[in-house]
Formats: structure tokens, C-alpha cells, sequence
């Protein structure tokens, strides 16, 4: 069965009336996050109450993807945009639930359930109010937390798979153009021009010709890609079947991590219900076109974000990536034309298409157009996933998305770019976030982790942190990143435990631009960033621990001793209640004591005393 | 250990007899048996018609997959920037210290094996562990035997 535009409408009237005839839609945010604090258990608690009540024709309750404020989660939210109740079932279900109904049953809204900013007295009742969501621009995620994404009919309902049609009535040329004019660059982090890519692969010689969506972010700290994927699974298929046509390519692959189950869940069913709908195979909406997707599960292996290896391990081989002088739009997977781009990437595709070109550059900065999703995570008070214009400032994020800084430490650095980028200092905070501007102070943009950290991280811990991740992670292809990766990570390891020399800085920056030198992929290349990035910011950080053998922070275990000054000590017992290792003796209302024997350096009790009666030493 | 020879044909056939599904094929087996049998690596290959030097390779190369048994349980402590930035280092010691095994190792009565893992994408929720398919957030040291003995059968 073909579908026409007509029966999208249909299917969207149907869709709408349906909803329509109930007094309130329930959406319980069902991402990872929130799965994670319990949202499956408020959902079906919740259905069985409104069943119980006899509220089924008035309450409508769905299941929907990660809503952003992960933080908070789980988040119900009422109507559209207008009541959104955070961390519901965290103390009683039941409770809560009852709550819920209450707001539908008697117009009560829920005083305890609603968002409130950490240090502050003012509650917000629709999400719009809050400044979490007030400062984003949510295109690529306008329906992450409004649809079921295991329903297709509502993801046409809210206005999907119309841009194929808009798309078959332009030739190939005329898409690529859009695309390029529209100045869409790769959501991936690397930045690169897509139309230019799609340009490259559409007039390469050579068939079949593939296209891949890359969902295999192996970047810690971001999970952008992931909430896309389960919230949203639609719109990457909807990019895709455009990005085939103008291409010229009849087969797509997405690759998706091993270790996001739920994506690849909601991906496998989406694919099924677009091939039922006639939107994928053969003749795509009775369009002469064919097209189908495949899924393809990661193993665990960060460098198969990069695109070589990532066509390496479809082809059934350990990913391995290989050098680019042969681009892979002209030889990618099976040495065929193949042309990659992140899921955000194709997710963008759709708006554009159906928003025109005008609209789409008005977002954004001069050189990097359109919004980007960030997942904004570490030491912010709202932790979450948020999807923010080009050019907005890294601390408007922090500071207004974001709410600032958790209790009552100060900013030390973000770090964005992950493994591959930097980590940069309050004085940078006013930059505008576009790939350029974040580039030119040793930084990325990167796939989209952005984590903040505060003066209880440690600069030179987390530029070992990288490196240990990057050692484990590098494929060993390459001797500069095999080697150079390891014995950076040597030096800096030494550097934590107090026996780092001054020469170590030197020797750190000559290994640094070895590897950017020499290694073969762009995840190598960029590898010494997070120290190269620490060293030229925070050198007093390094030089306490290599000249004063002390961490500043208090994170290196081997150099730090905590112990409690006695003036100061209340006896309050606050610590030693939160001891994991009982290693807090002494009377109540006396000066505690820390027995060094036991204590693991773990620094709960210094994050916990109401105080500041622990020392670091 | 007797493998199942039928069913690993049934999983091959899922996927076509196709060289290039070789890593969902072991994904999907080692859920079957909780870990990558060397003689199904062998079986695999030959019906894939590759040679075994491949099949290590593919099975050695990517994380996910081991060919050494696992407990009933794995735990993940995830790694991931944000959580180490939270303790999840500390949290990992904690895992170590109560189940008296090393990362990577399995306990001596085969009920749980230790791992770390580089991020599971939940990092708004940090430091993240997961056992089997269950995700336990802003976990600390002293969840750890909370999460221990949810996964414990008691007798």
C-alpha cells in the first residue's frame, strides 16, 4: 500500500478526533532517564487509576520520549505545555498518581509536584515558564516528549513524513542545494558541510550507492543521539528517505550502539511501521523511488563513531578505521559511494524541507545555521537534554538553562567535545556556541556533551580520565594514537600520584602534536585535546600537583588527605553518618576525628559539612 | 558445555547466512548463553563460510561480546565523564570491596561479573549502574549493597 498525501490527512483528522474527544492527554515521559527513575511504574499505575476511576473516556494517558529534564524525572505533563509535574512517584506512587487524577477530576493543580528552582521559592506550572525550556529552541526535538514514538500515526498526526512528498516533486540538484544553502552541518561534530557531502556522493560513479545514519555515540557524557532515537525514531527515517532520493541511493543503515536496547527497539518498530505504510521499500509513496532501512547493532567500540570504521564493522569486521585519502563518499561500505551523517543530522532534513530556506538560516549564526542539542549534564542544578540556537552562550546555557551551579561551589570549567575536545574556563563562558568559535579556543562543539564541573573536579584527574578512556578505546591501528594515547596517559597518571616532573608539561604537548600529526582517524587526531586544552588554562592546577605534590580539589586519591579542623567541628555527626567507611570517630557535640587507616578519600564528608570543617590537604 | 547446534543454525538463518551480520549473530548468542562460546565462534564461522581468524577477531575486537562465562548477573558501573565526575571510580571500589572480585572477573559462586563500562547515556542521572537490563541512577557508595542484594537470591 502506497500512501498519498491525502491519506496522511486522513490518517492525521482520524488522529486528531481521537484525541480530541478526551478532556486531558497525560503524557509520561518514558526515556531512559526517567525509566530509569521510575516511570514505568507511574505509567501503569496511572493507567490502572484512571481505569479504577472511571476516567477512561476523560483521561488519555501516553507514553512519550525523553522530555529533556532528566534531572527531574519522572515528568508528567498535562495538556499540551501546560502543567508539567516533575519527580512524580519519587516518594509514593500512589500518592502522586492520586494527584494527577485530582488536577483532571477536581482543577486542582499539585502545589508538590511542580517545578520549582533549586534555591528558590517560585513554582512554575507550564513548562514554557520555566527557564530551562524557555531558553531552547526545540526544532529537531519539537516532538520528543508529545508523541508515542512506537505510533506512527502520531508522528503524522504533528505533521511527519509530509517533507518526502515536498522533496519528490524537486529534483536531486534542487534538494542538494537546499541543503547546502540551508548551511546544515554535521551534527556528528565534525561540522562538515552535509550538502557538500550529499553533492559528493550523489555525482560519485558507482553503484548501489548507501547511506548511514551514525547512532553509535560513543561520546561519554552525551546521550543526545539516544533521546533522538527513542523519542523521535520518525524524523531519522523521514531524513533518510529524502537524503536516498537525492542521493541516489536505495539502501540506509543505521547504526546504533549496543548499549542503548530501548533505541534499537523503537528504531526496529518504526521501520516496521513505515515499510506497513508503504513509506519504506519498494515504490516510496507510489513514487517510483525504492528505499529501505536496516538496522545495524554496535559492539561496544567507541572508534566506530568514526566514519571508516563505523562502515568497517556494517561489513561484518572488528571497526577498524582507515586513512581518507579515497573519500568514502566516492568508496565507503562495500568500496561503494556512501554517504554518512550523524541521526541529528537527518533529523534536521525534514524541517528544512518543509520549512524552506529562509526560515532555516534565520536560525543560527553566520556560519553554523539552525539549533543544536545539547545534553547538559555534571554539576548544573537541571541536568537534561536541551536543544538551544547556534551563537546562544555557553553561560546562558549554564547559568539560565542550566540554573547554575549545584549548592554552594563555584564554576571551574566545561568541558564539550568529549574525548576529542577541551575543557574551557570562565573567562570563555560569553562565547557563542558554534563550531567555530568553540574550535578556536581548543575546544569542539563534538557530537553535543556539554559538562560542567566545579572546583571539586580536578583539571589534570579529568585529562587523565580521557586518556585512560582513549587508551582503552583506541582501536591500536595506528601507532601514534596505540602509543601515543598510552604513554601521555602514563605521564599523567604519574602526574596525579605526585610524581610528575616539570619537564612532564613539555613532553605532554611534544606527544600531543605527534598524535595530532600522525594518527590516522579524527578520533586520534583530536585525542591530546582534553590535556593540551588543561594545560594551557589550568597550568597552576598542574604544577600544584607535579611542584606542591597537592590536589587542589582533592580528587587525586594518592596526594589528598581530608581531616577535620577542630575549631570549626560542631560534632554535628553529619559526616560520619555519611561515612561509607565508618571512618569518622568521635562523641556527638565534640570535634570529630578521621582515622586515616580507613578513610578511602571518597570527600563525602567535606561535601557534606554544613561547616566547612573539613580540610583538604 | 554442549552447544546447541540447531539453535545456533536458527539464529544464522535469522540473518542469512550473511558475513556481514557476524556481530549481531554473536550478540544474539551470547544472550542465548550469557557469553561467546569458542565452539560457537568455530560453528558460526563455518557456516558463514569465514575463516575463524576472523570470527576472533570480530569477537575479541568489540567490548560488548566475551568468551569467557559470566555470572548470572553483570553489573555495568558506568564510566562515563559525568559519572566519574559524581564518583563513579568510588562507586566501582565500592563494587569491588563487597563482591571481592576484580573489574572484568566473576564472583566464585557465578552470580555476578563486574564491569565497567566508558557511558550508557543516562548521564543527567549520574553516577548510573546497571545490572542485567536495570538502570539504577545517582546511585553512592551506600546504595551499592542495596543494589548487591536486590540481584541476591535469598534463601
Amino acid at each position: 500500500m502506497a500512501l498519498s498525501l491525502e491519506h496522511l490527512d486522513t490518517i492525521t483528522s482520524a488522529f486528531n478526533a481521537r484525541e480530541k474527544a478526551f478532556e486531558k492527554i497525560m503524557r509520561v515521559c518514558c526515556g531512559t532517564g526517567c525509566i530509569t527513575s521510575g516511570a514505568n511504574r507511574v505509567y501503569e499505575n496511572l493507567l490502572s487509576a484512571v481505569d479504577r476511576e472511571g476516567l477512561s473516556s476523560r483521561i488519555l494517558v501516553k507514553k512519550t520520549g525523553c522530555h529533556g529534564l532528566c534531572e527531574r524525572g519522572p515528568i508528567v505533563m498535562l495538556g499540551k505545555d501546560e502543567i508539567l509535574y516533575q519527580s512524580v512517584g519519587k516518594r509514593d506512587v500512589a500518592a502522586d498518581v492520586n494527584l494527577l487524577l485530582k488536577t483532571v477530576t477536581e482543577g486542582k493543580v499539585a502545589d508538590a509536584l511542580l517545578f520549582k528552582a533549586a534555591g528558590k521559592k517560585e513554582k512554575y506550572v507550564s513548562p514554557l515558564e520555566i527557564p530551562f525550556y524557555k531558553g531552547q529552541k526545540r526544532i529537531v526535538l519539537s516532538m520528543n516528549g508529545v508523541i508515542n514514538p512506537e505510533e506512527i500515526d502520531d508522528y503524522i498526526a504533528h505533521g511527519g513524513y509530509r517533507a518526502p512528498f515536498r522533496a519528490f516533486r524537486m529534483s536531486s540538484e534542487e534538494i542538494i542545494d537546499w541543503v547546502t544553502k540551508g548551511g546544515l552541518r554535521g551534527r556528528g561534530g565534525g561540522g562538515f558541510l552535509t550538502g557538500r557531502k550529499w553533492h559528493s556522493a550523489s555525482a560519485a560513479r558507482g553503484s548501489p550507492k548507501y547511506i548511514l545514519a551514525n547512532g553509535d555515540e560513543g561520546d561519554p557524557g552525551a546521550f543526545m543521539d539516544r533521546s533522538l532515537m527513542e523519542g523521535n525514531p520518525h524524523a531519522i527515517i523521514e531524513g533518510m528517505i529524502i537524503g536516498g532520493y537525492a542521493i541516489g541511493s536505495n539502501q540506509g543503515y543505521i547504526y546504533v550502539r549496543d548499549e542503548y536496547p530501548l533505541a534499537v527497539a523503537r528504531l526496529s518498530k518504526a521501520i516496521e511501521q513505515a515499510r506497513s505504510y508503504g513509506m519504506l521499500g519498494q515504490n516510496v509513496f507510489g513514487s517510483g523511488f525504492n528505499f529501505d532501512v536496516e538496522i545495524y547493532r554496535g559492539g561496544g567500540a567507541f572508534v566506530c563513531g568514526e566514519s571508516t570504521a563505523l562502515m568497517s564493522s556494517v561489513e561484518g569486521k572488528s571497526g577498524e578505521p582507515r586513512d581518507k585519502y579515497v573519500h568514502t563518499v566516492e568508496q565507503g561500505l562495500w568500496d561503494k559511494p556512501t554517504n554518512l551523517n550523524n541521526v541529528e543530522t537527518w533529523a534536521n532534513v525534514p524541517h528544512i524541507i518543509n520549512n524552506g530556506l529562509d526560515w532555516y538560516t534565520s536560525i543560527g549564526t553566520k556560519q553554523s545555521k539552525g539549533t543544536k542539542i545539547f545534553s547538559l549534564v555534571g554539576k548544573v542544578n537541571n541536568t537534561g537534554l536541551i536543544e538551544v540556537p547556534m551563537g546562544i552562550t555557553l553561560r546562558e546555557i549554564i547559568f539560565e538553562l542550566g540554573g547554575g551551579i549545584r549548592g554552594k561551589r563555584q564554576f571551574k570549567a566545561v568541558q564539550t567535545g568529549g574525548p576529542s575536545g577541551g575543557c574551557i574556563p570562565e573567562q570563555h563562558l560569553d562565547m557563542p556556541v558554534d563550531f567555530d568559535s568553540l574550535t578556536s579556543i581548543g575546544s569542539m562543539m563534538g557530537s553535543g556533551g556539554m559538562i560542567v564541573m566545579d572546583e571539586r573536579n580536578c583539571m589534570v584527574d579529568v585529562a587523565r580520565y580521557f586518556l585512560r578512556f582513549l587508551t582503552e578505546e583506541s582501536c591500536g591501528k595506528c601507532v601514534p594514537c596505540r602509543e601515543g594515547t598510552r604513554r601521555m596517559y602514563e605521564i599523567m597518571d604519574r602526574i596525579c600520584k605526585g610524581a610528575g616532573k616539570i619537564e612532564d608539561l613539555m613532553h605532554l604537548e611534544e606527544l600531543g602534536k605527534a598524535l595530532q600529526w600522525g594518527a590516522i582517524c579524527g578520533l586520534g587526531q583530536s585525542a591530546p585535546n582534553p590535556v593540551l586544552s588543561t594545560i594551557r588554562y589550568f597550568t597552576d592546577e598542574y604544577k600544584a600537583h607535579i611542584i606542591e605534590g597537592r590536589c587542589p580539589a582533592g580528587v587525586c586519591k594518592e596526594i589528598t588527605t581530608f581531616s577535620i579542623v577542630e575549631e570549626k567541628c560542631t560534632g554535628c555527626m553529619r559526616c560520619s553518618a555519611e561515612c561509607p567507611m565508618g571512618a569518622i570517630v568521635g562523641e556527638k557535640k565534640k570535634p570529630q576525628k578521621i582515622d586515616d587507616l580507613r578513610c578511602i578519600t571518597c570527600g563525602i564528608c567535606y561535601d557534606v559539612c554544613p561547616f566547612d570543617a573539613i580540610k583538604i590537604g | 558445555m554442549e552447544l546447541d547446534k540447531n539453535k545456533l543454525d536458527e539464529i544464522i538463518l535469522k540473518y542469512g547466512r550473511d558475513k556481514a551480520h557476524v556481530l549481531a549473530i554473536f550478540q544474539d548468542v551470547q544472550k542465548e548463553y550469557r557469553y561467546l562460546p569458542k565452539e560457537a565462534v568455530k560453528h558460526i564461522c563455518m557456516r558463514l563460510g569465514m575463516p575463524q581468524v576472523d570470527g576472533f577477531e570480530v569477537a575479541t575486537f568489540y567490548k560488548t561480546l566475551s568468551l569467557k562465562p559470566r555470572g548470572k548477573h553483570t553489573v555495568h558501573v558506568c564510566l562515563g565523564t559525568a559519572c566519574h565526575l559524581k564518583g563513579g571510580a568510588d562507586v566501582l571500589l565500592s563494587f569491588v570491596r563487597e563482591l571481592k572480585v576484580k573489574t572484568g572477573e566473576t564472583t566464585a559462586d557465578g552470580e555476578f561479573t563486574l564491569e565497567s563500562v566508558n557511558c550508557l547515556g543516562a548521564c543527567a542521572l549520574a553516577p548510573l549502574v546497571r545490572v542485567d537490563e536495570k538502570d539504577f541512577g545517582k546511585t553512592s557508595l551506600a546504595k551499592v549493597r542495596n543494589i548487591i542484594s536486590e540481584f541476591t537470591d535469598h534463601h
